[in-house]
């Protein structure tokens, strides 16, 4: 079984009046089904309210589905009493970098997670070593947060996840409200966990440039995931990810435009030396 | 001659230990009309450039004019200024904080001394020109989602009917389509009141979309300035400053250095499929 | 700018007084301020004095530091050794209308003055040798026993470390929240006081409602990262005595009963 598995997964947000009694209910995942092996590396994309967030969220046990069932690392969320158990093997990066940092020093922040699981002082101290490094934030451990900017902020995030020895890390669109330098920074430091930790990655994000490494891509549009492949089976597809509010990177769209008005090229083109080896032969 | 900077400079903590330059020596003027880009990357300034537009900075040495004025004489009012040089912040929908949209939006135009009457009117027709549907009018601002709740933000600084509108960064956090639409509605505005419009933005391929000259702020100073295709010829350099082209302009060079394309100019894709389809039918000849 | 202003006065230096366990400070500091009150006579106070004295010069602080933690009292001082000056009856030195100076007033005035411009330094050294997070931490381990009478120790000390963090935040977020309204055209600063405190909603409204997203968000945040309580809790850095500890505990100690030898003798 793999690290992630969910069957007929359905969320309801309900919306109680005054009273108590249900006033509202909004559907905002439905019927999904995902399987995602270890080591793997895979982007959820989707607009804003398509439902990629509330997802993520029942992959480290915060929400627990209305319906169906989400297994972690073998575990149902549903049956499970203790679910920080559930949570060290699935860590979580949020979007907003100054709505999760903790501590008011960088080390004591990526230690938050170990302390809460209860490990020994000493581990703790070499967990926190070994995921500064990882994230390349070492020379940074004795800052104040508050003084590095947002993709260091994001870059701390992650190794206080990593701090936790997880198998899985989510990520909640995490370069929303970086600017593209910090935005680089990120993905970087989150493609070498996944190729040197082999840990499992899953990346939620509207930034149609962060998918093209991903192993596998799922789309989703009003809770349902409505197309799933490799990026370059999701890119050749133009027109339906714009019917899902999404475009696809620069050098795709002029691919498509290009093959469009008769050019003979490749389908799902992803890079621009891609590109350009194809319009050159 | 609507904005004018001449020399302005920025300094924080002067004097002390902590002095940093913010602004150094920057002068421009953005005409009448115009649709301008600031590009920049985080702590080169272009925050701070934009805060002395509307008068909520004060430069350290330098003046700074709106219609030949200087703002910073004795008597000029400031809340004039503000009313006609509308600034948009980053993330505008966090100064939300009416109980609905309508009365939100009349916040600007109340301040400048209409009466309820003619600030629900200015309010309304924002609300239109920010494109939010009618019958969001009545609702509360934290029931919306982000792309609408932006939209009233924006509309709010539109009611006061401003002649410039600065907007910083007003995509961040949107998807594409939201991002686009957004855009395209201020860009309809650009076109259909004659409106100057200032966008700040760190997507070269929204600044090469749509502005039609480029200001590159560096470590507090102007770097480049002039039209897109010509700024961003400089993208060696702009990438030594943090900053990059849009990925066309890395294809063209591309395509140019391998022999099938002489001009490498284009910065939208429809620019670049032109000349591509073009060099493509050369070559076949 | 706002990011930069520290909260709490710490000042950074290498000194032992830095490395002492934030436990020390604290009990040691409330023992220096019972020995102001031992504290009765010439000898007495001389002796605080160089107790004082000694400390400032191990901090490694400047003095000047010390005495800006004086300006805000400034006021409070005056008012305290005037009031004693004044009001205190005894053998009359020197009278003016209804005013008059005593020997006992002027005694007492001094007295007073002295002890509360050691208590704010004394106190001062503390803060300005320990970061907010090691008082926090010290404060934390002090209150354990409350524990019992089920006082929620680690609850408080948690909410007071987030705070340290969230205040900088805020701060500048209320800066930010400013301008974006002075962009709409509002007035924070003319009119009068009910004109001033409702051109004060347009400010407060969006920077609760962002408190309080925040907060939300990081509740989250911590749930995700296994937070469940103190319970079964480690820690990274947790407070153990060294032996410089236990020697500043007897040095203080040693000054204590010293200033209790000089009252009950003299």
């Amino acid at each position: 079984m793999g690290i992630i598995k969910a069957r007929k997964l359905k969320y309801d947000y309900i919306k109680y009046d005054e009273n108590g009694q249900q006033q509202d209910c909004y559907t905002a995942v439905d019927q999904v089904d995902l399987d995602v092996s270890q080591g793997q590396f895979i982007a959820i994309l989707g607009h804003n309210g398509s439902g990629k967030s509330t997802l993520a969220k029942h992959m480290n046990a915060l929400l627990i589905p209305t319906e169906g069932s989400i297994w972690v690392d073998g575990r149902d969320t549903a049956a499970e009493p203790e679910l920080w158990k559930i949570r060290q093997k699935a860590g979580m990066v949020f979007q907003n970098p100054d709505n999760q940092i903790i501590g008011t020093v960088v080390e004591e922040d990526v230690g938050f997670g170990p302390e809460n699981m209860g490990v020994p002082t000493d581990a703790i101290w070499e967990r926190v070593n070994k995921s500064l490094e990882a994230v390349g934030m070492t020379a940074y451990r004795h800052r104040s947060p508050n003084k590095l900017s947002g993709g260091q902020k994001q870059r701390v995030a992650i190794a206080g996840v990593m701090a936790m020895q997880p198998k899985c890390i989510i990520l909640d669109e995490p370069t929303a409200m970086l600017d593209p330098n910090g935005r680089k920074e990120v993905l970087k430091a989150v493609h070498e966990l996944n190729e040197k930790e082999g840990i499992t990655v899953i990346l939620i994000t509207h930034y149609m440039e962060e998918v093209i490494d991903a192993d596998r891509v799922f789309v989703m549009d009003q809770g349902h995931v409505v197309m799933q492949g490799t990026p370059r089976e999701i890119f050749s597809k133009v027109e339906e990810l714009k019917s899902y509010r999404l475009d696809v990177p620069q050098v795709t769209l002029l691919a498509w435009e290009l093959k469009q008005a008769g050019v003979d090229l490749p389908d799902g083109i992803l890079t621009t030396k891609e590109l350009v080896n194809a319009l050159c032969h | 001659m609507s904005l004018r900077l001449e020399h302005v400079t920025y300094t924080y903590n002067p004097g002390t230990v902590y002095e940093m330059h913010a602004l150094k020596d920057v002068s421009l003027d953005i005409p009448d009309g115009q649709f301008a880009g600031i590009i920049g990357h985080t702590g080169s300034g272009k925050s701070t450039l934009i805060q002395h537009f509307n008068g909520l900075m004060k430069p350290t040495a330098g003046t700074v004019y709106f219609q030949d004025e200087d703002i910073w004489q004795e008597g000029y009012s400031l809340k004039r200024l503000r009313s006609q040089v509308g600034l948009v912040f980053q993330y505008p929908e966090h100064q939300l904080f009416e109980a609905d949209v309508l009365s939100d939006v009349c916040f600007g135009p109340k301040n400048q001394g209409l009466s309820k009457e003619e600030a629900e009117l200015r309010a309304v027709q924002a609300l239109r020109q920010a494109g939010l549907k009618e019958k969001y009018y009545r609702s509360s601002p934290f029931e919306l989602s982000g792309g609408q709740k932006r939209r009233v933000a924006i509309a709010g600084v539109l009611a006061m009917e401003p002649k410039v509108l600065i907007l910083d960064e007003p995509t961040a956090g949107l998807d594409p389509k939201g991002r686009d639409e957004i855009l395209d509605q201020i860009a309809f505005l650009h076109e259909e009141r004659k409106i100057t419009v200032i966008l700040v933005s760190h997507s070269m391929e929204d600044i090469a979309r749509y502005v039609e000259r480029i200001l590159v702020m560096n470590k507090g100073e102007k770097a480049f300035d002039g039209v897109p295709r010509e700024v961003f010829s400089h993208y060696k350099e702009l990438e030594r400053m943090g900053l990059a082209a849009p990925q066309i302009t890395y294809i063209m060079h591309e395509l140019k250095a391998k022999g099938l394309l002489a001009d490498t100019s284009a910065i939208t894709v429809d620019e670049a499929k032109k000349s591509i389809l073009e060099a493509l039918e050369k070559r076949k000849v | 700018m706002i990011r930069d202003i520290t909260i709490g006065q710490y000042y950074p230096a290498d000194s032992i007084l830095h490395r002492l366990d934030p436990r020390v400070k604290f009990i040691g500091t409330f023992l220096f301020l019972v020995s102001l009150f031992v504290a009765d006579s010439f000898w007495g106070y001389l002796l605080a004095t160089c107790f004082l004295a000694g400390i400032i010069a191990l901090s490694k602080v400047p003095v000047k530091f010390m005495l800006k933690g004086l300006k805000p009292l400034f006021i409070l001082l005056l008012i305290t050794v005037i009031f004693n000056l004044f009001l205190i009856p005894g053998t009359v030195v020197w009278e003016l209308g209804f005013l008059k100076i005593t020997q006992e007033g002027i005694t007492q005035a001094v007295k007073i003055g002295i002890r509360l411009v050691y208590l704010v330094i004394g106190s001062s050294v503390m803060t300005l040798t320990t970061t907010p997070n090691q008082l926090t931490d010290g404060l934390e381990r002090i209150m354990k026993p409350l524990n019992k009478i089920k006082v929620p120790v680690h609850e408080i000390s948690m909410m007071m470390s987030i705070a340290l963090r969230f205040i900088p935040i805020l701060m500048e977020e209320t800066d930010k929240i400013m301008k974006a309204q002075m962009a709409r055209g509002a007035d924070f600063e003319s009119g009068n006081l009910i004109q001033k405190a409702k051109s004060l909603i347009p400010l407060l409204v969006p920077l609760f409602i962002s408190a309080f997203r925040r907060a939300d968000d990081l509740a989250m945040a911590m749930e995700a990262r296994c937070y469940h309580g103190g319970e079964n809790r480690t820690q990274m850095k947790p407070l153990v005595y060294q032996g410089h500890d236990y020697g500043a505990y007897g040095v203080t100690l040693v000054y204590l009963a010293a200033e209790i030898v000089i009252r009950t003798v003299m």
